[in-house]
């Protein structure tokens, strides 16, 4: 018994110091291999695709986090009948579990042909907004939910209203995962290179307007690595991709904390 | 005798099928305490819920007969928000919102228009003053009310309700979460604000009905048995009911 229980411990203990131990590698083995190709020329090379990803992360967050919101404020605190919650949460799980390729696709028929945006920062955004929505909603839903209904008999009693209630009480308690959501995001569109590729285009120019095509770092690391252009340069885009996901998580962190 | 504050003429109360409140009808007298006493399940908090309205936030809760504050319907004549802010309401659990103790004093006035600092820091002074906690809390006024012992928070709450200057209190078990210490500060505070507000509260304890009511109503299986001066209700109760459940036989 007692040798099985240390056993069982040790893989345990084993497949946490194994997670661990992937992640370091991984990140070592890009940043050591990326460093050399830091210089000044290379980071030049990079604005293009630096100034188009932080635009697309910025034009999607705003087309999708306050819809996202709201259809989680809708689920959790407006829906009387459960069948429209399921039905809606049948939609947002069935949104999620798609290939983000069929966005790309779906992204480049309807926006850029249909509508005629073109290959633009604009049809890039706009499916990627599509794309991270369910993750926006869930993510928000799970934390509204979490608000202690005895928050909001407090409010009501007060005399206040539903849409007071909602501002004053259930956002501010709500922050926390709206950020959470908010990470996940811009994880999620840094890390797209499929659908962006089909709807942004990949133009490796600085962008002058939302109608302009624009290559985003995973866009740009795809083409240095498939065109076999430059495996150090690729390397390089890597370790950049990974310190602006790091500092914007810190970001977020921090701005949530002053907050509290 | 006292002028009447709420005027209760057979109201009934349902939970979609299930009848919880029969044909209740009863006076609650102003600057009066009145203690609302039965077993579990037997009403009494449903029924003090109908007095601001929190039943409405309940779905499925229908409702008929009138309930009338000061000779007017507040089910039919009253804006739901003028309604809560008459008649205010302390909860079993106590309850601040997680902002500072200044910002749970200042939510319900600020809400309702009040934005000049000077006369929110008068309220917020006046409201914690009445509630016997503002020499505990004046140096941390910007601290999380959260920080504040179980006992406090739930005076910040009594506080809280006063903010808006209600002419009820309406109070559901304020003391069952809290240590006798507590319990015991509550019962003195509630026994001053009568002057000035009309209180009803709901009690498990029948020791803090005799202590503080001035009127007690025994509710059991939706029904009020017995309607009386606490003194009464206490040393010759009418119903065989009554007696049992004060003399502790049932409860």
């Amino acid at each position: 018994m007692k040798l099985r229980d240390k056993w069982i411990k040790g893989a345990i203990c084993f497949c946490a110091f194994f997670c661990v131990a992937v992640l370091i590698w991984l990140i070592l083995y890009i940043v050591i291999n990326g460093i050399p190709s830091l210089n000044r020329e290379f980071f030049q090379s990079l604005i293009p695709s630096v100034a188009s990803t932080l635009a697309i992360i910025g034009m999607t967050l705003v087309f999708s986090v306050p819809i996202g919101i709201m259809c989680a404020i809708y689920l959790t605190e407006y829906a009387k009948s459960s069948k429209i919650v399921k039905a809606i949460s049948f939609a947002v799980d069935s949104l999620s579990g798609i290939p983000s390729i069929l966005y790309g696709l779906f992204g480049m028929t309807m926006f850029v042909t249909v509508l005629n945006f073109k290959w633009s920062l604009l049809s890039g955004s706009l499916t990627l907004a599509i794309m991270i929505l369910p993750v926006i909603i869930r993510v928000c839903q799970e934390s509204l939910i979490t608000v202690p209904t005895e928050y909001k008999e407090g409010s009501f009693a007060m005399g206040a209203t539903k849409l007071k209630t909602l501002v004053k009480i259930v956002l501010p308690c709500t922050s926390r995962g709206i950020v959470t959501a908010i990470i996940l995001s811009i994880g999620r569109i840094v890390g797209e290179t499929a659908a962006v590729y089909l709807t942004a285009g990949m133009v490796n120019r600085v962008p002058e307007s939302i109608m302009d095509s624009g290559r985003t770092l995973s866009v740009h690391l795809y083409m240095l690595a498939k065109e076999a252009i430059s495996f150090e340069q690729a390397f390089g885009t890597a370790t950049v991709l990974i310190v602006i996901i790091l500092i914007v998580n810190t970001a977020t962190n921090l701005i949530v904390r002053e907050k509290k | 005798m006292a002028k009447i504050e709420f005027q209760v003429e057979h109201l009934n109360l349902y939970y979609d099928k299930f009848h919880a409140l029969h044909d209740l009808t009863l006076d609650i007298y102003q600057n009066e305490i009145t203690a609302l006493i039965g077993p579990s399940g037997c009403g009494k908090s449903t029924f003090i819920k109908t007095l601001n309205r929190m039943n409405d936030l309940v779905e499925g809760c229908k409702i008929d007969g009138t309930i009338k504050l000061n000779n007017v319907d507040i089910y039919k004549d009253y804006d739901i928000i003028d309604l809560r802010k008459k008649v205010g309401m302390v909860f079993q659990k106590p309850n601040p919102f997680p902002m500072s103790v200044y910002d749970n004093i200042a939510y319900g006035p600020r809400i309702h228009g009040i934005k000049k600092k000077a006369q929110l820091d008068d309220i917020v002074e006046e409201a914690l003053t009445k509630a016997f906690i503002w020499d505990e809390v004046k140096d941390r006024l910007k601290k999380s009310a959260l920080a504040l012992s179980g006992g406090q928070q739930q005076r910040l709450c009594i506080a809280r309700a006063l903010s808006i200057s209600p002419e009820v209190v309406l109070m559901d078990e304020p003391t069952s979460a809290l240590d006798p210490l507590s319990t015991l500060k509550i019962e003195d505070l509630v026994l001053e604000l009568k002057k000035d507000y009309t209180i009803v509260m709901v009690t498990h304890n029948m020791q803090q009905a005799g202590r503080v009511s001035d009127y007690t109503a025994f509710f059991l299986n939706g029904d009020i048995v017995e309607y009386d001066r606490t003194s009464k209700i206490f040393e010759f109760p009418q119903d065989k009911r009554t007696e049992d459940y004060i003399t502790g036989r049932f409860g």
